[in-house]
């Protein structure tokens, strides 16, 4: 990779987390503070940075696989690289869930067009079994949330169960029909690592958006 | 003579240690109870399963490790365990000095429990068939009147260490399961549907009738407090999370 850099004379490198803001260092070492090898600064210009690395707390270490409302299958390691934006939700819920989506689109529509590329906001359904791919798709449709940036989940009783753990979200079933769950709104970094959770329902938006920008930008 | 002496020891040997192997289970008929906390129609369903007789225990999960070696204490993920993942063990493939080969293995995530009990085909009880058959004492299935048997489990939660203490060890129940109470707490595949911990009063959308505050006017039982101890720790406990006094075992269709 260096050798195909005609000038070399001044390379420097730094954390792709900027976990020391706009610290260089001379030569390639590890990032103090996050462990992450630190890269030179001209790569970081290309966007979704090349490391396959996952780190220790990526949810990309989940392994399962999950259908998208497309009917397409995935595992989450298909969402690297860009920023993720999740919630866990089902399609049938009358009480918060709307709320939540809402918040979802609330934040949605706050983000500055040109980012929105790097970011995927996935809905994840607790409800596997109500909420088919099909099911889902009309759920898109229905709420206005069906272009490029949305992402629907549907997995197993066993992988959303797994799933809600990594998250920390908590649901139980209550009745045939209905779910009692958290409230939360989780960002992922383009590596799966968790930066940033917001709880609750209809609470200030501000912070979760500054996150997301923030770490979009880190990438972009 | 000496020759069939001695094989026929070892066939007995033999057979004693493929006997150990499988974990031995046994059948628990299904039926209707109220838990502690209920879901809608506060008669929850229960169909019939197999359940392990005893804990998993350190020496069955040391086999597991070895096969598994995503799960060696040097190797596991922090998104699926904590630090405190089997510190006892002396390494990746030893266990610790003081640890009995035979008693509940500890300090275990449940993301590690859980894919324990995938590996050979089983899953973790949840939380309404754990409770189910640990409402049993020695001699019916639903001895959760009965003041002894309450006091038997609050006496074992103020007893020190008891997680070392061998499987078959406290008492085997109506069922002919082990160590449900006296040993070890264990996993769930549902613990997190328990919405009793402190952040979820704020941040869930629970029907406050049967949920929020419920910590004891929710309990159908005000006696249960025994229970209602099992129900808090779970409560609090995050997937990652290891304790020392927190095991598990497997169940089946």
């Amino acid at each position: 990779m260096e050798g195909e850099t005609a000038s070399l004379e001044t390379v420097s490198y730094q954390c792709p987390m900027k976990c020391e803001e706009e610290k260089t260092y001379p030569k390639e070492r590890i990032c103090p503070v996050c462990k992450m090898d630190i890269l030179p600064i001209s790569n970081m210009d290309s966007k979704k940075i090349a490391t396959d690395e996952i780190s220790d707390n990526s949810i990309f270490n989940l392994t399962s696989t999950w259908n998208t409302e497309e009917g397409k299958s995935i595992e989450l390691v298909d969402l690297k690289g860009k920023t993720l934006v999740m919630v866990m939700i089902y399609t049938t819920c009358k009480a918060a869930c709307p709320r939540l989506v809402a918040d979802m689109r609330n934040i949605e529509k706050q983000i500055p067009e040109n980012l929105l590329s790097d970011i995927s906001f996935v809905l994840v359904s607790i409800d596997p079994e109500t909420d088919t791919p099909k099911r889902l798709k009309e759920f898109a449709i229905e709420n206005f949330m069906n272009d490029e940036q949305w992402t629907f989940l549907q997995g197993t009783n066993n992988t959303v169960r797994e799933f809600a753990n990594v998250l920390a979200v908590k649901y139980k079933q209550i009745s045939p029909m209905d779910f009692s769950h958290s409230n939360i709104i989780s960002i992922f970094n383009p590596q799966g690592e968790l930066v940033h959770q917001q709880e609750g329902l209809g609470v200030d938006n501000k912070e979760t958006i500054s996150k997301i920008i923030e770490t979009t930008k880190l990438t972009n | 003579m000496n020759t069939i002496l001695r094989l026929s020891i070892s066939i007995i040997l033999l057979w004693g240690s493929i006997a150990n192997c499988q974990s031995k289970m046994v059948e628990i008929k299904g039926g209707t109870y109220i838990p502690l906390y209920g879901s809608d129609s506060l008669q929850v369903s229960i169909s019939d399963f197999y359940m392990d007789v005893y804990p998993v225990t350190n020496q069955e999960f040391l086999e597991f490790v070895k096969t598994n070696p995503k799960w060696k204490k040097s190797q596991v993920k922090k998104l699926f365990a904590d630090g405190n993942y089997l510190v006892s063990w002396e390494s990746d493939t030893a266990l610790g000095t003081t640890q009995s080969q035979k008693a509940p293995a500890t300090n275990i995530s449940w993301f590690a429990a859980n894919d324990y009990c995938s590996s050979q085909g089983k899953r973790l009880p949840t939380i309404d068939e754990w409770e189910y058959v640990a409402m049993a004492n020695e001699d019916i299935a639903d001895a959760r009147y009965i003041e002894n048997y309450n006091e038997y489990i609050l006496s074992w939660y103020e007893k020190p260490k008891t997680f070392n203490n061998e499987i078959g060890s406290s008492f085997k129940n109506y069922w002919g399961v082990w160590d449900l109470h006296g040993l070890v707490w264990e996993w769930t595949s549902d613990f997190n549907s328990v919405l009793i911990s402190g952040e979820s009063r704020k941040d869930v959308d629970n029907d406050s009738n049967l949920f929020c505050g419920s910590a004891a006017i929710g309990a159908t039982d005000l006696m249960n407090y025994a229970a209602f101890m099992r129900y808090a720790i779970r409560g609090s406990l995050k997937a990652s999370f290891t304790m020392k006094n927190l095991g598990f075992r497997c169940v089946k269709e």
